[in-house]
């Protein structure tokens, strides 16, 4: 199956997060108490250098594997939306130390607190989707 | 293999991040991850609830594969990878953890307090991590994605909304670290 690529790049993204230490929930307290620079350095470092390969997408230089343009999805605007479901989710983030792709790969580490994250991530998701037409934007 | 089994400084796990964004646009689809969420409350049939999950999730069986890749690697590097989980912290966070009523400050990747039995098999520690999940998977989807999302792939495309986003997770980071956690321990 083509999209057995993905499968491999998750089992790759997964060890890098993982051998970083950006799963654990020690490095994020340290970041949002501004505590050490490691957390900064790996996602400051991989900002820049996605900069860098969004130019080249933009230039045409580097094209996807069917020979296409790559162009990253336009995110949904709204001041109210990012800024405050932002914090809503930096509330979770901060007192889990977990992230969305994080929850996947701590099932490996801490199975059942990981499930219960998970459970929560998907009941909060369900939240949203009930009553996204209502919330501002 | 000295190296696979140290851990890997910012300067590696940066770099590896950004390649594997690249990867994921090279293999033809936008990076992220929390989109998932909402995939996985369609699978197990929101779509009776909600005409939002009315979604054919078959479209994102390249997002599935990267999940379950995710979990997969989560337990590669869980057993295999790791033989010593202590982090190196700085002793002020250590001494403030402590004071905090969190003990063996970074000898391994999760607290006890937090992912232990004993912490989550209590109501309150089932509830912490019950409502951080909730706060994640509700914010990420207000906001329109995560840390990989809008952090890595807004932020390095110049969207203003990414800005915004980050700037929430850092409040909501901030709060929960400076307050919630003296408060909740």
């Amino acid at each position: 199956m083509k999209n057995s690529r993905f499968l491999i790049l998750g089992i790759f993204f997964a060890i890098v997060l993982s051998k970083t230490q950006a799963i654990s929930w020690y490095r994020f307290y340290e970041m949002f108490t501004f505590q050490s620079f490691h957390m900064f350095g790996v996602i400051g470092s991989a900002v820049v250098i996605s900069m860098v390969f969004m130019q080249l997408f933009k230039s045409g230089k580097i094209k996807d594997i069917n020979g296409n343009k790559i162009v990253p999805k336009p995110k949904k605007k709204g001041i109210i939306s990012t800024l405050l479901g932002g914090t809503l989710f930096g509330l979770g983030w901060g007192i889990s130390g977990a992230c969305a792709a994080p929850i996947f790969i701590i099932l490996g580490f801490e199975l059942i607190p990981a499930l219960i994250l998970l459970v929560g991530a998907l009941l909060g998701a369900f939240i949203y989707g009930l009553c996204s037409k209502k919330l501002p934007n | 293999m000295d190296f696979i089994l140290q851990p890997w400084p910012w300067y590696i796990g940066g770099p590896l991040i950004a390649i594997s964004l690249l990867l994921y646009f090279y293999f033809g689809k936008n990076f992220g991850a929390s989109t998932n969420f909402e995939t996985l409350c369609t699978m197990v049939g929101a779509g009776k609830v909600s005409d939002y999950f009315k979604k054919d999730w078959k479209e994102r069986d390249f997002a599935l594969l990267f999940v379950i890749g995710l979990i997969i690697g989560g337990f590669i590097a869980a057993i295999y990878l790791i033989p010593n989980q202590a982090i190196d912290l700085n002793p002020k966070t250590v001494q403030e953890l402590a004071d905090l009523g969190f003990s063996n400050g970074g000898n391994q990747y999760f607290p006890n307090e937090i992912f232990g039995v004993e912490a989550f098999l209590s109501i309150k520690g089932f509830l912490i991590l019950l409502v951080s999940g909730v706060l994640i998977g509700f914010g990420t989807r207000y906001a329109g994605g995560c840390t990989s999302g809008h952090a890595i792939t807004g932020l390095s495309s110049l969207q203003l909304p990414s800005l915004l986003a980050v700037i929430g997770f850092f409040i909501g980071g901030i709060i929960a670290t400076w307050y919630l956690i003296p408060l909740l321990f």
